[in-house]
């Protein structure tokens, strides 16, 4: 059957859930648009025929095709832009560098897509008001107090807060920082809020 | 959390030229804050609102830098600052989710929009808007139109691309009396439509009935 390909593709993503890039199926995009392909040159041999020969009989079987190409269009462009929003989300969640097993997943475009997207974005938060513009990744809850208690999840090294101080974060270290400070280190993974 | 603010730009020297005190500025912030979060389209950028916002944070961070250390005063005054620059990145937020999520359309408006009228997307706004068509666009060309046969080579974006659901429900408090607003406006048969809306009442009602009111500020989401 024709376009089932496509909807495979389609279902590989709606399978992975929210929010999880699975990997770029090259493969199968490339079955769609061979399959895309041979639609089209028969498509335009039997318009050919039916044209110069008058077979009206064929006009059918010319709709139902174009018809299939049509689908398969639609599918290819929508597995491709669900996968730029998923990559798009990523972006606000890691920051501006992503993880290497998630780079591993997407294509090269995909990859090039997004550094523009990182490009127009911190544009548009430079632009913001005075010299620095404001990052509006941070923020992202409602703050309830000033400092929190976090964890370290894994060795980060040192890491500079407003006042100049330095502090190691070291795993399974505990320090009581300002929260605008590590709100980005939580979301990465590296500290932990600890809510006693 | 006015009060607080307004206590902090005592500190502040010179906020005397502007119209606006503060703790107004907060309020119209935090009035298009709410807006902008419940409707289902983009609304009018209100970028003189930002900037003035943007203007006071720097403000209260320099005077901030004055208080000495230890200080009680301090802790308070930084809360205040990260609540409003809270308040605003989540403004910008979730104008810049709406721009991604309905570009072509959000363009187009912006392209069609007659000269004079006021503008929904802030010039920087404008710009990241284009330039996230232009790379989509790309983006998926390179992939896979190119690849495909002659005719199927363009998408239509307008098209592909969902627009904002105008007829969704939202929550809205009268901030000044209304009086006969259609419920059903596409309706032909209007008269059994018509509602009053009481200042300082609460309504739930389709987006699109009231859009103009919410665009006026008579009415503010909730």
């Amino acid at each position: 059957m024709f376009c089932e390909k496509a909807i495979e593709l389609i279902r590989e993503l709606q399978r992975m859930g929210d929010g999880q890039l699975p990997a770029f199926n090259e493969d199968g995009i490339r079955q769609v648009l061979e399959e895309m392909k041979a639609l089209y040159q028969q498509n335009q041999s039997d318009v050919n025929e039916a044209k110069t020969e008058g077979r009206n009989e064929l006009i059918p079987t010319i709709k139902f095709r174009h018809c299939c190409l049509i689908r398969n269009q639609r599918c290819i462009t929508a597995y491709l832009y669900d996968r730029l929003l998923r990559i798009r989300a990523l972006r606000w969640e890691y920051g501006s560098v992503l993880p290497t097993a998630i780079r591993f997943h997407m294509c090269a475009e995909e990859l090039e897509w997004f550094n523009q997207y990182k490009k127009s974005l911190a544009t548009y938060m430079r632009s913001l008001g005075g010299e620095e513009g404001l990052d509006i990744t941070q923020d992202v809850k409602p703050p309830k107090s000033l400092y929190i208690e976090v964890r370290c999840l894994k060795d980060h090294g040192e890491f500079e807060i407003d006042d100049g101080t330095i502090i190691l974060l070291k795993k399974n270290s505990q320090h009581f920082l300002p929260r605008w400070k590590c709100e980005q280190l939580i979301r990465q993974g590296v500290l932990e809020h600890v809510v006693s | 959390m006015s009060d607080a603010f307004s206590e902090a730009s005592d500190l502040s020297a010179d906020d005397s030229q502007d119209v606006m005190t503060p703790a107004e500025l907060i309020a119209k912030l935090e009035e298009a804050w709410l807006n902008e979060k419940f409707s289902p389209e983009l609304l009018e950028s209100k970028s003189e609102i930002v900037e003035c916002v943007m203007e006071q944070l720097t403000h209260m961070e320099e005077n901030l830098q004055r208080v000495r250390k230890g200080d009680v005063k301090a802790s308070v005054h930084r809360m205040e600052i990260d609540r409003i620059r809270f308040v605003l990145s989540s403004y910008l937020r979730s104008r810049l989710q709406k721009i991604e999520k309905f570009f072509p359309h959000v363009l187009e408006k912006e392209k069609s929009r007659a000269v004079g009228d006021p503008s929904f997307l802030s010039p920087q706004e404008f710009a990241f808007a284009k330039e996230y068509l232009a790379n989509t666009e790309t983006y998926l060309k390179a992939v896979a139109l190119k690849h495909m046969p002659p005719n199927l080579q363009t998408v239509d974006m307008l098209k592909a691309v969902p627009e904002p659901c105008l007829d969704s429900f939202v929550f809205l408090r009268v901030k000044e009396r209304q009086e006969n607003i259609l419920v059903e406006p596409e309706m032909d048969e209007q008269r059994e439509y018509v509602i009053d809306l009481e200042e300082g009442s609460q309504h739930l009602i389709r987006y699109r009935a009231i859009a103009p009111l919410v665009a006026s500020g008579a009415v503010q989401l909730i």
